[in-house]
C-alpha cells in the first residue's frame, strides 16, 4: 500500500517536473514575453508620437505609399465584392419576392461589415507584409543601426510615421471601397434586372443610417493601427538575417489579419450594446 | 595627440552562455588610428557596438570624450553619438534614398542649418571621398567600394572627432581595399580624427595603424605598432602577419 502511494507520488512529481521543464512551459513563457514586448512597443509609440520633432514630410510620403498606391487594388476588389454579393444574393431574395430589397441589403452589408473587413484584410496583405519586410531588411542591413549611431531617432522616423499613415489611410480607403462596391452592386442589379441609377441610390441611402456608417468607420482606424503596428513590430524586432525578413513579412500578415477579426468582434459587441 | 577620447575599462559582454568580451581595457588618443586585429567571431565588432551604445555591455566602464556612457540619458547619448562616426561593414546606406539624401540625413536634427550650408557640406564630404558625380545616384547603382566611400562620406557630414570602422575593406578587391585604407589616412590627416579600425586585413592594418591591439577570446593579448606585433614572440600573434 505504502509502496503504491510512493509510486503514485513519484509519478505526480515526475509529471510536475516534466511540466516545469517541458516545451509547453517554454511556449507559455515565450507568449508572455511577446505580449510584454508588444506592450512596450505600443507604449513607446504613444510616447514618441506626441514628442517633437514631428516628421511631417515622411508622414506625407508614407501616406502616399500606403494610401494612394493601395487604391487600385482596393478599388478592384471593392467593385468585385459589390458585384458578386449582389449576384449571389439575388436568387435567395427572389424566392421571397424581395428582389426590390437588394440595394438596401447589399449596401448595409457592405457598409457595416464587408467593406471594412475585406478592405482591411487586403490592406494587411499588401501594406502589412511590405512594412514587415522593409523594416526587417533595414534591420538586417544595419540601416536602422546607422540612424541610431548618427544620433537620429529611427523609431520616430520609421515606425511612428508608418503607423500614423496606416491608421489614417485605411478609413479613407474603406470609404472609397464602400462607394465603389455599392456601384458594383448597381451593375450587378442591372445584369438581370433594370433599375435606374437614381432609384438605386435612393434605396441605398434610405436603408443606410448614421449608426451604420459611424461605428464601421471608427473601427477601421483600429484596423489601420493594428496593421501598421504589427508590421512595424515584427520588422523592427527581426534579427535573424535574410530568413528573418520572410518571417517578419509572414508574421505581419498573419497577426494583422487575426487582429482585424478580433477587433471586429469587439467592435460589433460594443456597437450592439450602444446602438 | 592630446588626451584619451576613448577609455574602456574591464568591458564584459556575453550572449547567453557565450562569453564574447572578457574584460577589455582600451584607450584611444586624439588623432590616433588604433587598429583592432583578431579572428572572425573574436568580439571585435561587439566591442565597437558596445562603445557606441548599440549593444549594452554587461559590465565595465566606457568613457567617450571624458564622459561615461554607462548610465547617461538617451538625449545625452545621442549628443555624444553626433561626435562619433560609424562606418558599417555593409556601409548601411539607406536604400530608399539617393546619395544626397543619405548624406543629408544625419544633419536633420541640427538647427539652424540653411540649404546652402547643407549643399556645401554634401559637396565637401563627397569631394573628400572622390565621388562628387554620385550625388544623385541610388545606393543600388553603386559598387561595393563606392558604397563604402559614400558610407564614409556620410559619417564625415557631422565632422566627427572619432570614427569607428567595422571591417572597412572586407569584401573588396585588393586595389579598392588599398584605396579605402588610403582614404582612412586622408580623413585622419584632413580632419584630425581619432579612429578605431576593426579588421582582420593585415595590409589595411599596416597602412592605417598608429597603434594596434590583438583580440583573442574576448581579451587583448598584444599591443604595439605594426612592426612590433609582426615580430611578436607570441606565435599566434605572429601568425596574423604571415
Amino acid at each position: 500500500m505504502s509502496n503504491n502511494l510512493n509510486n503514485g507520488e513519484s509519478v505526480e512529481l515526475k509529471k510536475s517536473t516534466f511540466l516545469l521543464t517541458s516545451p509547453y512551459l517554454k511556449k507559455v513563457r515565450a507568449f508572455f514575453e511577446e505580449v510584454t514586448s508588444i506592450t512596450r512597443f505600443v507604449l513607446r509609440f504613444f510616447k514618441e508620437v506626441f514628442r517633437p520633432r514631428y516628421e511631417f514630410s515622411e508622414f506625407i510620403k508614407q501616406s502616399y505609399l500606403v494610401g494612394y498606391n493601395s487604391f487600385p487594388l482596393i478599388a478592384i476588389t471593392g467593385f468585385i465584392m459589390g458585384l458578386v454579393l449582389t449576384i449571389q444574393s439575388r436568387p435567395t431574395l427572389a424566392e421571397f419576392g424581395a428582389e426590390s430589397w437588394l440595394p438596401a441589403m447589399v449596401s448595409v452589408s457592405i457598409v457595416r461589415e464587408m467593406g471594412p473587413v475585406i478592405t482591411a484584410l487586403i490592406f494587411a496583405g499588401k501594406v502589412g507584409s511590405g512594412i514587415g519586410a522593409e523594416l526587417a531588411s533595414m534591420k538586417v542591413t544595419e540601416q536602422i543601426d546607422a540612424m541610431e549611431v548618427a544620433g537620429n531617432n529611427p523609431f520616430k522616423y520609421i515606425v511612428v510615421t508608418k503607423i500614423l499613415a496606416t491608421t489614417l489611410m485605411l478609413p479613407a480607403l474603406v470609404i472609397l471601397a464602400d462607394a465603389i462596391s455599392i456601384y458594383g452592386s448597381y451593375i450587378g442589379v442591372n445584369i438581370k434586372g433594370q433599375i435606374s441609377f437614381h432609384l438605386f441610390f435612393l434605396q441605398v441611402f434610405q436603408a443606410l443610417s448614421f449608426s451604420d456608417l459611424f461605428p464601421a468607420i471608427i473601427k477601421t482606424f483600429f484596423f489601420g493601427f493594428a496593421v501598421g503596428l504589427i508590421g512595424c513590430y515584427y520588422g523592427y524586432k527581426s534579427d535573424s538575417g535574410t530568413e528573418g525578413v520572410g518571417k517578419a513579412a509572414n508574421s505581419a500578415v498573419v497577426f494583422a489579419s487575426l487582429s482585424i477579426f478580433i477587433i471586429d468582434m469587439i467592435a460589433v459587441q460594443l456597437t450592439s450594446l450602444f446602438m | 595627440m592630446s588626451g584619451s577620447i576613448v577609455k574602456i575599462e574591464n568591458l564584459k559582454k556575453s550572449f547567453g552562455s557565450n562569453k564574447i568580451l572578457n574584460g577589455i581595457n582600451l584607450h584611444v588618443e586624439q588623432g590616433e588610428n588604433l587598429v583592432v586585429l583578431g579572428k572572425s567571431g573574436s568580439g571585435k565588432s561587439v566591442l565597437i557596438k558596445c562603445l557606441i551604445g548599440l549593444i549594452e555591455a554587461d559590465d565595465g566602464n566606457i568613457a567617450l570624450f571624458g564622459k561615461s556612457i554607462n548610465s547617461i540619458k538617451e538625449h545625452e547619448l545621442n549628443a555624444i553619438r553626433k561626435r562619433v562616426g560609424f562606418l558599417f561593414q555593409s556601409a548601411a546606406l539607406y536604400d530608399s534614398m539617393t546619395v544626397r539624401e543619405n548624406l543629408e540625413f544625419p544633419l536633420r536634427d541640427l538647427k539652424p542649418i540653411t540649404p546652402e550650408e547643407i549643399n556645401s557640406s554634401v559637396e565637401e564630404a563627397l569631394k573628400s571621398v572622390g565621388l562628387e558625380d554620385a550625388v544623385d545616384k541610388m545606393p543600388s547603382a553603386l559598387s561595393g567600394g563606392m558604397r563604402k566611400r559614400i558610407g564614409l562620406a556620410r559619417t564625415l557630414m557631422l565632422k566627427p572627432q572619432l570614427i569607428l570602422y567595422d571591417e572597412p575593406t572586407t569584401g573588396l578587391d585588393p586595389i579598392t581595399s588599398k584605396e579605402i585604407s588610403k582614404l582612412i589616412l586622408d580623413v585622419q590627416k584632413k580632419y584630425n580624427t581619432a579612429s578605431i579600425i576593426i579588421t582582420h586585413d593585415v595590409e589595411c592594418a599596416r597602412l592605417t595603424s598608429n597603434r594596434m591591439v590583438v583580440v583573442r577570446d574576448g581579451i587583448l593579448v598584444a599591443e604595439g605598432t605594426f612592426t612590433e606585433l609582426s615580430e611578436s614572440k607570441d606565435e599566434w600573434v605572429r601568425s596574423f602577419f604571415k
